[in-house]
């Protein structure tokens, strides 16, 4: 009965792995002809995974009844909000890589395959529950991640971002597995209760503290916060754009649900341990990626040195240890995903009169003219990610700063607030590029439905139209971050 | 009588040294691929020796999955050095910069 209970519970793990198995086969038998089948099965997995989810989310499920396998995993509401995150970040990718990857001739049946199993491997990581099975799913997506940043074979930039991410990578993972050793030695647990418990609410001895500080550098790498944020750039230009997007969403939500889990199940007990750790990890994100975003030409470098900043963003609300920050960064994750499919959706729509992608800023001058409504798409993402009202990205930025001044950080939402506005010089950079200079007429590419149907849902999900959707946000976060202060 | 402060020393001295060995050496990528290894190997003398000392079989279960997955992850590593030399002729480390950064 218990065996059983537990496969129920893990069941879109299930479904994931056993569809990313059968289509291995039907990849591997009738070859890259069947690439743009998988794709829409995979998809079509992944929907239905998301719809398992539902339930969990809305019924706000915690605590033992959620726990499968002896509490290695745990399919309460917080989980399941992260995965329909997830898995809605590796729906939009497998949607717009098709017709990216045929342009370059590389649009392999692997393709789909590798995503759907880095999904698995995210499933995995925000419903973790013991430190074996967050490091068997942050491998599972890493491993993945590292072949998929790699993909466009012929091409120097890719090949470099895979190496790079690569490498960095894997020392992350070290550093994270060194972490794990040192907390199991000094704990005698690997489960997250029994750490928990085994900390206690005393001092805390010097090994714990350094596997503590091991386990969230290790973190800090896979979330790109500063100071740990050197390889985003890179491999966000080198990689192919559709896995750029992918990066950009999937597993940045994967990430930092992981960390919320470990620093709120785990180290809960030691709040004071780590929230200094984040507290500083915020701001120097906050800091450098607004500080290095000036002066990019690049718009896939931009939006890298923007992701930094969010996140740095978003640590604010963990930082506050209480639930109402967490659910106020689950508020601004969920908008920051939107607005990154959206971001990369427009990129991928700009391209030049031989098809080749457009990626430098110079070349988007004018485009209001002669493409006004990518233009407009582009220009409501970028006030978006500035933080400007009425847009939505100003209501998950104000929410995070809220819960801030409520846990008594108002130094620390004041900094914030304070290099929002000097992040805001390079989003409006592009728009003044855009709308003020001189038509380079430099994009030409026609694109498909698929791609326009997608930005236009991301935009008006972004528009002031957005609003309509709070109450309903912040009830389904208010749920996943209860389920994690209640496990 | 050895300890296991003695392992937990020997441990953390082999994985300065993995992490040395990433950000000190100039000449290969595949003298990077050795160092990772070792902090996965520093790793795994920790978590075995805590699971002798407190007496507790996850360490060494753990200690399983960790060289399982180390395998992969040189496999993958392998592979893309192999794509990277494919493309560029050369796989010494300061010569990885296409991009700046």
């Amino acid at each position: 009965m218990d065996l059983l209970h537990s496969l129920q519970l893990t069941l879109a793990e299930e479904l994931i792995s056993v569809s990313g198995l059968i289509l291995l086969l039907v990849a591997a038998w009738s070859g890259d002809k069947a690439a743009r089948l998988i794709s829409i099965a995979s998809v079509a997995v992944l929907v239905a995974c998301a719809a398992l989810a539902v339930p969990a989310l809305a019924g706000a499920a915690a605590g033992p009844d959620t726990y499968a396998f002896g509490a290695q995993y745990k399919a309460d509401a917080f989980s399941a909000f992260g995965k329909i995150l997830i898995y809605l970040g590796a729906a939009v990718t497998l949607i717009v890589a098709p017709a990216f990857l045929d342009r370059f001739n590389a649009m392999r049946a692997e393709f789909p395959l590798l995503v759907l199993f880095a999904a698995l491997g995210m499933g995995i990581m925000v419903s973790a529950g013991d430190l074996l099975a967050l490091y068997i799913g942050l491998e599972l997506n890493s491993l993945a991640a590292y072949v998929l940043a790699a993909f466009l074979r012929t091409d120097d930039r890719s090949a470099e971002a895979g190496l790079k991410y690569f490498v960095l990578g894997s020392l992350a993972s070290g550093i994270l597995l060194y972490g794990i050793s040192l907390t199991y030695g000094f704990s005698g647990h690997t489960d997250f209760a029994g750490i928990r418990a085994a900390l206690g609410a005393g001092v805390m001895s010097t090994g714990a503290t350094f596997g503590l500080v091991f386990v969230l550098a290790g973190l800090a790498f896979k979330i790109s916060a500063a100071p740990f944020h050197m390889w985003t750039p890179d491999v966000y230009e080198g990689a192919p754009t559709p896995v750029t997007t992918f990066f950009a969403t999937a597993p940045k939500v994967a990430a930092l649900g992981l960390l919320m889990r470990v620093s709120i199940e785990a180290f809960g007990s030691q709040p004071g341990a780590w929230q200094q750790i984040v507290i500083f990890a915020a701001l120097l994100s906050i800091v450098i990626g607004a500080l290095g975003a000036i002066g990019q030409d690049n718009i896939k470098r931009l939006m890298a040195y923007s992701s930094i900043n969010n996140v740095g963003f978003m640590l604010i609300g963990l930082a506050c240890g209480t639930q109402a920050g967490v659910s106020a960064m689950l508020v601004y994750l969920a908008i920051y995903v939107v607005m990154s499919i959206a971001g990369f959706v427009a990129i991928l729509m700009l391209r030049d009169a031989d098809d080749r992608p457009v990626e430098s800023i110079a070349d988007l001058s004018g485009l209001s003219k002669t493409r006004p409504g990518l233009a407009v798409a582009l220009a409501a993402v970028m006030f978006s990610l500035a933080g400007i009202p009425p847009l939505f990205g100003f209501w998950g930025k104000f929410v995070v700063f809220q819960a801030a001044v409520q846990a008594n950080l108002v130094a620390l939402a004041a900094i914030g607030i304070a290099a929002s506005v000097i992040g805001a010089f390079y989003y409006l950079k592009v728009v003044k590029v855009m709308y003020f200079d001189d038509a380079a007429d430099k994009v030409h590419g026609r694109n498909d439905l698929a791609h326009t149907v997608l930005l236009v849902a991301a935009s008006i999900f972004l528009s002031p139209l957005g609003y309509l959707l709070t109450n309903w946000l912040h009830l389904l976060a208010g749920n996943a971050a209860s389920a994690l202060f209640h496990a | 009588m050895i300890g296991i402060e003695h392992y937990v020393v020997v441990s953390s001295i082999l994985f300065v040294l993995g992490v040395l060995g990433i950000f000190l050496n100039r000449k290969n990528v595949i003298i990077i691929l050795m160092a990772i290894e070792l902090i996965l190997l520093s790793v795994n003398l920790n978590l075995v020796a805590f699971s002798a000392f407190l007496h507790d079989l996850v360490g060494q279960v753990f200690a399983m999955f960790v060289l399982t997955v180390a395998a992969g992850e040189a496999a993958i590593g392998l592979a893309i050095l192999v794509i990277y030399f494919r493309g560029r002729g050369t796989i010494a480390v300061d010569d990885v910069n296409r991009m700046k950064g």
